[in-house]
């Protein structure tokens, strides 16, 4: 009499969907930029990038192995793709021994403090990032222009565009004649963070987190649909102080921010619904701190404050459900 | 355009082996069992005693409830014992058990057994209930449900449509498929039979992309009606659900629970029944066989097989080959709603779609990780739930929030624990959780 | 420099001790009368917050008893007699004696006495989920899983389950008899035994209702029906239903004349 071995409930057949298949989408759709970052900054983006993702992985193991006594968890990737980017959020004359420290914050207390893959409130990348814009504001506000490929923390610094938007408000005499062309700032040879200047580049990883169906679309979109519709009213309401919006959506963390941070699984809302809800409070927080701010870029600031919201955000917005109760 | 639900669901691999195999005829077993419960309701009681002998097609338990179903004899014999055999579930339940008597059938004689196709019914719409219920039909799809019951619905529901469900979403399973293919004139016959008993005007069949053949067949067929249409649906699990399906064709939701889809003005037959209606009310012939699939990645020659109820498994098996090398499961239903069985010697009863054995690749499951609040089995319930906040539940075992959260409406399809990439148990929770609310709610529907 | 670590000293204490003031202050004004003989009484309980009265824990337990003014219907089963007393003198009314209890597994079947199936049951470990998919790893389908639920919502740490065995058992020293336990078994196999002086306990140590052939072919040590110890028994304490002996333990003497004789060792004798 043939018999069973294996007893369980239904469902018997899984759809061979994994964290590390999502972790992995996350790092192909990372490709383009981070291809158009080596051929902008050379030698300091390749360097970047390597130091943070090496030290955030060896955090990772250190932390899982003796502090939380656990199997380590650095095979599911997820935190290579913090090691991505934190560095994509750095300029690329960073020091190593900064990188370092930032990617110690950003695994140790923006992770494992809160028991690991899962279980964190604030996206990791960012915290470590904030943790190096506080304690190292010099070389966190001044980023390398373009076009040195082998230089690296002696690179010559210039100003992003948002330094300007800044100027414009607060009329700090800036020669609006130094702003980056358009088209410069769609294929990112612009002073800029490593992963944030090309904006090509961003939205075809955008492409392809949708078109693998990591992520929806309704986090990037509002968003970006947020700060173009606050930006845009603006610039008709005063042109002569309120810069064009095309500005504002190419410059700065906007694009890297909304699509590859503010869309992290485990700090975004859980409902659609939520996420709309989640990707305005970002787009508002970002307008806010970047016309009246004191910083000039306040993506980072405006995902850490809204993911302290999901919380609450998941336990009122519910799914639309099939049938009203 | 292809339809589907609004809400939810996965693209699941679909794998029908057997597809392309014709119906073969099973011979019918030497000892065959029918338990006395094989629908929702009341148990059938037995008509016949220890020694009686019984043809094919003869009575051997009365369903005398309105919820309930009559039991017939699919082998000519003799009644060898009542006694508790095991069910699908591996519990012992009570059951007739008949050994047949050998090569020469004897049948109920009046049970048409020629192949013509009879048209013409001129039966009112309470003779065809009452053969119907005589038969013994039940929902075929797998949930059971006395069809003789869902023909008369309660006096506040007006019924408009009548949807026939040929959408077979389960992995593996062909079993309707190949029935509408091979039996679409009995199948027509038997929607009209339905429409007449039903008093609406209007029928659809619902068929899924991934049968091709089956919605060409059918165009074909009902070309120039108005009164019968062929719904072409997306291919999506799960298509085959009541709810969804209606969802998919009007566009109407039925609400939760104790509603029905009556309630909406809608019944649901699935084309299996729709084809024991046909037998039952132009031939007279009972409920004592079902088209089986017997499949599985392994399996030699994945078929399927008109099959005689109460045939132990272990013969479906053997016709297809047997059991293959390195089998780990063997389910009762389809891999996502379907029951592992624990013998093969339990026997087929009205409920019985397919047979399906899965490896020890495709059924050990892999370990469990971190919630990584990735949203997908949000994404993917149908019924608009949140699979993981009801997990959640049962852990903290917070019943209250989840009878709030609408735990009662799950239909327990599995979209969510197939779709989690951390490969969390969801529906094992969830259907534990949904369990303890029912029992909470059912003891103070008691004390008022 | 100094200076600045003096200004700040003085700065950061002048702040914490005007805000220790004026914490000080508002805690007092804005001070919420309680009954003191709810938190006497709540000291006196045992503080586990078990739920077995049926209560969210202890502190909802004194506030109740202080409410109705009585222990009518208030059973702690963790708590001492001495402190029930107490607790009874500070509300002014009689303590009822209750007998103290211990729990008890009705399964004997360790893994050197059941049966296993071949088959390995694969999904969540817990006994809740692996009792509703229908027997799985032994062949009994009426004992202990021994996923440990019961071990979970102990306590105290009374029950333990060990791999050696497989199946859960209560360590009487420990236990007080809140009865968590047996609500949390799915399959029913937990009961309450009084615990007499000197502990000595006599219960039938099965649960399995099948008949008595299919019951011996899954288990050595399972309770067959067969009914030897309902006729040995001298005061009728014992009964067969379902296949099933059952020893009522108000009627039993503890005389251990069925442990005896039984021919599978279902029943269990605790000294």
């Amino acid at each position: 009499m043939p018999q069973t071995k294996i007893i369980s409930q239904a469902p018997h057949l899984h759809r061979n969907t994994s964290v590390v298949r999502s972790m992995t989408c996350v790092l192909i759709a990372l490709i383009p930029a981070f291809a158009v970052a080596v051929c902008n900054f050379g030698i300091g983006a390749l360097i970047v990038t390597a130091v943070s993702v090496a030290a955030c992985v060896l955090f990772e193991w250190l932390g899982c192995r003796f502090l939380l006594h656990k199997p380590s968890s650095i095979s599911d990737l997820s935190a290579v793709v913090t090691g991505v980017l934190l560095a994509f959020n750095l300029p690329s004359n960073m020091p190593v021994y900064q990188i370092i420290l930032g990617a110690a914050v950003a695994i140790g207390i923006g992770k494992l403090t809160f028991g690991g893959i899962g279980n964190n409130p604030f996206n990791p990348a960012l915290v470590g990032r904030v943790f190096m814009l506080i304690s190292f504001p010099g070389r966190m506000t001044s980023w390398p222009l373009a076009g040195q490929f082998t230089a690296y923390t002696d690179a010559v610094t210039g100003a992003t565009p948002l330094y300007y938007i800044k100027g414009m408000i607060q009329g700090y005499g800036v020669n609006m004649n130094d702003l980056p062309r358009i088209d410069d700032m769609l294929l990112g040879s612009m002073p800029g963070c490593i992963g944030e200047v090309s904006a090509v580049a961003l939205v075809l990883g955008l492409v392809i987190l949708l078109a693998t169906r990591t992520i929806t679309w309704h986090i990037p979109v509002s968003v970006i649909g947020t700060v173009a519709v606050i930006s845009t009213a603006l610039y008709f309401i005063n042109p002569d102080l309120f810069i064009n919006p095309v500005y504002h959506l190419l410059s700065g963390g906007l694009l890297l921010g909304s699509i590859f941070m503010a869309t992290d699984y485990t700090t975004s809302p859980m409902t659609h619904k939520g996420m709309v809800i989640y990707g305005i409070g970002i787009g508002c927080l970002t307008m806010v701190i970047r016309l009246f701010g004191s910083y000039p870029e306040g993506m980072s600031f405006a995902i850490l404050i809204m993911n302290a919201f999901v919380p609450l955000i998941d336990k009122g917005v519910h799914s639309k459900r099939f049938s009203k109760i | 355009m292809s339809r589907t639900f609004a809400i939810g669901g996965v693209d699941i691999k679909d794998y029908k082996l057997s597809c392309n195999k014709a119906i073969e005829t099973l011979p019918s077993p030497a000892l065959a069992f029918f338990p006395l419960s094989q629908h929702i309701g009341a148990p059938a009681v037995p008509v016949v005693a220890v020694g009686d002998s019984v043809k094919v097609g003869t009575l051997i338990a009365r369903g005398e409830s309105v919820m309930s179903a009559s039991i017939h004899s699919s082998v000519c014999g003799v009644v060898k014992k009542i006694d508790a055999v095991q069910s699908v579930n591996g519990t012992n339940v009570p059951a007739i058990v008949i050994e047949s008597s050998g090569d020469a059938e004897e049948w109920e004689s009046e049970i048409d057994r020629s192949a013509d196709v009879i048209s013409e019914c001129a039966l009112s719409a309470e003779q065809i209930v009452d053969r119907i219920r005589n038969a013994g039909i039940v929902g075929l799809g797998g949930a059971c449900f006395p069809t003789h019951v869902k023909l008369v619905p309660p006096k506040d529901c007006k019924i408009d449509s009548l949807i026939i469900n040929g959408v077979e979403c389960e992995p593996f399973l062909t079993a309707d498929h190949r029935l509408m293919l091979e039996h679409s004139a009995e199948i027509v016959v038997g929607i009209e039979i339905l429409k007449k008993a039903l008093d609406v005007n209007i029928a659809y069949l619902g068929i899924e992309s991934n049968k091709k053949d089956a919605i060409v067949l059918y165009d074909r067929l009902f070309s120039g009606r108005k009164d019968i249409k062929v719904v072409k649906l997306k291919k999506k699990y799960p298509q085959g659900g009541e709810k969804q399906l209606i969802d998919a064709v009007l566009g109407r939701r039925v609400p939760n629970p104790p509603a029905l889809p009556a309630n909406v003005g809608v019944v649901v037959e699935n084309v299996a029944t729709v084809y024991a209606v046909y037998q039952a009310v132009q031939k007279n012939h009972p409920l004592i066989d079902r088209v089986v699939t017997v499949s599985g990645t392994d399996v030699q020659n994945p078929c399927n097989l008109l099959v005689r109820l109460g045939t132990p498994v272990s013969q479906l098996i053997e016709k297809a080959g047997g059991v293959p090398q390195d089998t780990a499961k063997i389910l009762h239903g389809g891999p996502m709603m379907g029951k592992v069985i624990q013998s093969t010697d339990i026997a087929v009863t009205k409920g019985t779609g397919g047979i399906v054995m899965l490896t020890v690749e495709q059924s050990k499951r892999k370990p469990e990780m971190n919630c990584v609040r990735c949203a997908k089995c949000v994404e993917a319930c149908p019924m608009g739930l949140e699979p993981y906040l009801l997990a959640r539940c049962a852990k903290e075992q917070n019943w209250d929030y989840a009878a709030e959260c609408g735990i009662m409406s799950c239909i327990e399809c599995g979209c969510c624990q197939s779709t989690c990439p951390s490969m969390r148990p969801l529906l094992d929770w969830v259907r534990y959780t949904k369990s303890k609310v029912g029992a909470i709610i059912r003891e103070r529907n008691n004390k008022k | 420099m100094p200076q600045v670590i003096v200004l700040s000293l003085i700065l950061l204490g002048s702040i914490g001790l005007i805000v220790g003031l004026i914490l000080f202050f508002v805690s007092k004004a804005f001070a919420v009368e309680t009954d003191q003989r709810i938190a006497r009484i709540e000291s006196l309980l045992p503080n586990a917050n078990c739920g077995g009265c049926g209560l969210p824990g202890c502190s909802a337990y004194a506030a109740k008893a202080v409410e109705q003014g009585s222990l009518d219907g208030l059973v702690c089963n963790a708590c001492t007699a001495e402190n029930r007393q107490l607790i009874a003198s500070i509300l002014g009314s009689d303590a009822e004696i209750l007998d103290e209890q211990v729990a008890v597994l009705r399964c004997n079947g360790t893994c050197s006495n059941r049966v296993a199936s071949q088959a390995e049951y694969d999904g969540t470990k817990t006994c809740a989920i692996a009792n509703m998919s229908g027997a799985g790893q032994w062949l009994c389908s009426y004992g202990c899983l021994g996923y440990g639920d019961c071990t979970n919502v102990c306590s105290f740490g009374a029950i333990t389950v060990d791999a050696e065995s497989g199946v859960a058992s209560v360590n009487p020293d420990v236990c007080t008899g809140c009865g968590a336990c047996v609500k949390s078994c799915p399959r029913g196999l937990l009961m309450l035994a009084p615990k007499t002086k000197p502990q000595k306990r006599i219960w039938v140590a099965c649960a399995n209702r099948d008949k008595g052939p299919v019951a011996r072919k899954s288990c050595s040590v399972a309770c067959i029906g067969c009914g030897k110890c309902a006729k040995d028994c001298s005061f009728n304490a014992i009964t067969i239903s379902d296949n099933l002996a059952w020893i009522n333990p108000k009627k039993c003497f503890l005389c251990g004349k069925c442990v005896e004789n039984c021919p599978t060792k279902a029943i269990k004798l605790f000294e």
